[in-house]
């Protein structure tokens, strides 16, 4: 118990300010002000792996290590989308997912965001649209952001999720 | 020993080291693979040499990239298309594949055999089985004839258990966490599970048709792909095969600097699983200090290599990216810092009576059962297996940098736990060791388009266990046919025996203990 107690306090706090959103990711028109207001104070996030390598859950993961500390925020991972704000959506959509996302989608209450997370959900990445990969998100659910990269990084993904809730207040 | 008289018969494949081929009929397939397990051989991989998009997957006619030309005239007048099954063993000697000629039949193949199946030799040909029905429309002679990897719209049969009180719990494709898609199904009295039905496919993306569409130069992209989190694995085996097949011999610098990553791989994901096991345990101060230390590694990565995940390190003919001496020395003391913290955790966690409390005792996979069930990798060291291709079948630099191998008999969370912190410290003093004596000169070389037609695999253990990779050639510098198998098609089934009579609540900790690939595996 000692060790545990020294060992946090030999770390200290080590969490980094969050970024500044970023608007060039938008992927649609921003959300009414007033229920952007009311989304970025205590934002639920369900994340939805629709066909991903599983490179970008990796840096989701991440987002909740002491340095990004994304909870810190007030912006928290939900284990029901009927709990969540937002969909954070990564791979391109494997044909056996697309229904799933979909219901996940329905299940999602209104107002709701969707974040399409990496290469493969902005375009199908390198799986493209044909065979079993539906391609990228917006194809099977409306994306309100789209963060490229392969994995996008913590900061990138954090930014993205920012912008969809336009949360300059942070 | 039975076995020796096939080997003295196969013929040496380019790629891997100490890998064979043998062409066989129908009859000395079933006999060899009899023998093979007779000799305590593993199954390693099954596969066809067919490969059908989704789209075309209900008529074989249509499109047949992989059969010989003839075979495809034939088909279209209703004939048959020759094709090849493969099945792919580990054994002391090698790897030993079996080719099969077999013909498939474009009108009757739902109903049809096509070879003998391997499910009574080997338990974990069974999804291998019917995987292959699903991309190469052959089937085996083994009863579950159920789809894998191309769900139909609906109507899967589950195996339901019945009787006094017994109840189902459903869970997924969308789990609560932050993880893949995959469906679970507990049948449960009270709080034990009588029994777990794995369900997947769902992230299914076609990968083994896509590298048919891509030039040999740019398929290892593809394979760090399949599973991004052993990405340097799935793209060291791939090049391994190519620089096999095309007479490459990478220099002395980039097969060490695959090596220090590969083990930078090992060691980011075994952090990652060492704080999120305790997690699961209660512990959240265990993920808190893995995580950061994961994430410091992760910061040095970036900075000494360009890249948090090495999903382009590996290159045909070497590394995308050279070492510095200033990278090397930070990347040295980074791993230097993260072996003392793991080891200085690792007693925090012994020394927690709550955490040892939930990881003794659950999730047991025994010796006798791994071994049965031909379990490989990280799960099977857990459980007695004593299996490394780093140590069994060393590629360079491993056969200078020899590993130790971390093996436990009791095979439960915690000796899943203990393998990991034992793999940590053994790779922190491999990177080391790696860093300390990186040989000069290039890191990367030319690879030339081998003639069509050649045929090589690649093996490298990475983090969850053997990647293997085969790998044929066609004209002009194009993928023929490429099938990539990680570890986790043999691990899988064996979670659905670890979990009998633990308790459901104990489910996610057990599970995590094993951290299987989904996509790795959906293809």
């Amino acid at each position: 118990m000692l060790r545990t107690l020294r060992k946090i306090c030999e770390i200290g706090l080590i969490s980094e300010p969050p970024p500044q959103p970023d608007e060039l990711l938008r992927a649609r028109a921003a959300l009414d002000e007033r229920l952007r207001s009311v989304l970025g104070r205590a934002l639920c996030i369900r994340h939805v792996d629709a066909g991903s390598c599983n490179g970008c859950e990796l840096e989701i993961q991440a987002l909740n290590n002491p340095y990004y500390n994304l909870e810190g925020q007030g912006i928290r991972f939900v284990a029901s989308p009927r709990h969540a704000d937002l969909l954070l959506v990564t791979g391109p959509v494997a044909a056996n997912m697309e229904a799933p996302l979909r219901r996940v989608y329905d299940a999602t209450p209104d107002p709701k965001l969707v974040v399409a997370l990496g290469d493969c959900g902005c375009t199908g990445g390198i799986f493209g649209e044909r065979g079993a990969s539906r391609g990228r998100v917006s194809n099977v659910i409306p994306v309100d952001v789209a963060v490229p990269g392969c994995p996008p990084s913590p900061l990138r993904i954090i930014q993205g999720i920012l912008t969809a809730i336009g949360a300059s207040h942070l | 020993m039975p076995l020796a008289k096939w080997w003295d018969q196969a013929r040496q494949l380019p790629g891997a080291p100490r890998t064979c081929g043998l062409g066989v009929n129908a009859e000395t397939w079933s006999q060899c693979a009899g023998d093979v397990a007779a000799s305590g051989g593993r199954l390693l991989a099954m596969w066809a040499s067919a490969c059908d998009a989704w789209d075309n997957a209900d008529t074989v006619e249509i499109d047949d990239i992989a059969g010989p030309a003839q075979g495809a005239q034939s088909a279209r007048d209703g004939g048959s298309l020759a094709t090849e099954a493969y099945a792919a063993f580990l054994t002391d000697r090698g790897v030993l594949i079996l080719e099969l000629p077999i013909e498939r039949s474009g009108a009757a193949a739902a109903e049809s055999t096509h070879y003998p199946g391997l499910e009574g030799l080997f338990p974990c040909a069974s999804r291998m089985q019917r995987a292959m029905f699903d991309v190469s429309r052959v089937r085996s002679s083994d009863p579950d004839r159920r789809p894998w990897l191309r769900h139909p719209a609906e109507g899967y049969e589950l195996i339901r258990v019945a009787g006094d009180g017994v109840h189902e719990i459903a869970v997924g494709p969308v789990h609560a966490g932050t993880i893949e898609p995959g469906h679970f199904r507990f049948s449960v009295v009270g709080e034990k599970v009588l029994r777990l039905e794995q369900r997947l496919g769902y992230t299914h993306k076609d990968i083994e048709r896509r590298f048919m569409e891509l030039p040999l130069a740019e398929g290892h992209r593809l394979a760090a792909r399949i599973a991004g989190d052993c990405a340097v694995a799935h793209s060291w085996a791939y090049c391994q095969a190519l620089e096999g097949m095309a007479g490459c011999i990478i220099p002395p610098r980039a097969s060490a600097l695959r090596a220090l990553f590969l083990e930078l791989e090992r060691i980011a994901n075994h952090l990652g699983d060492a704080g999120a096991l305790a997690n699961d345990a209660g512990f959240a101060f265990g993920l808190t200090q893995f995580s950061r230390i994961k994430e410091e590694l992760l910061r040095t990565m970036s900075q000494a290599l360009g890249q948090r995940y090495l999903l382009d390190a590996v290159v045909p003919g070497g590394t995308q990216v050279d070492v510095s001496a200033e990278a090397a020395r930070s990347l040295a003391s980074r791993v230097a810092a993260i072996g003392r913290e793991s080891a200085q955790l690792g007693t925090i966690y012994d020394d927690h009576a709550g955490v040892r409390d939930r990881f003794t005792g659950a999730g047991i996979l025994t010796p006798e059962l791994a071994r049965r069930l031909g379990v490989l990798g990280l799960v099977g060291r857990a459980s007695g297996q004593p299996l490394d291709a780093r140590v069994d079948m060393p590629s360079a630099p491993y056969d200078v940098h020899v590993p130790a191998k971390v093996v436990r008999q009791e095979g439960d969370v915690a000796a899943r736990v203990a393998v990991r912190f034992g793999e940590i410290a053994e790779s922190c003093r491999l990177a080391q060791a790696l860093l300390a004596s990186l040989p000069p000169g290039a890191h990367r070389t030319a690879v030339r388009a081998p003639p069509a037609g050649s045929f090589a695999t690649g093996l490298i253990e990475g983090w969850r266990g053997p990647v293997f990779v085969a790998l044929e050639a066609g004209p002009g510098g194009t993928i023929h046919r490429c099938h990539p198998h990680d570890p986790s098609w043999q691990n899988w089934p064996a979670l659905e025996h670890a979990i009998l009579g633990n308790i459901v609540a104990d489910f996610p900790l057990i599970n995590k203990s094993f951290n299987l690939a989904y996509s790795g595996v959906d293809l």
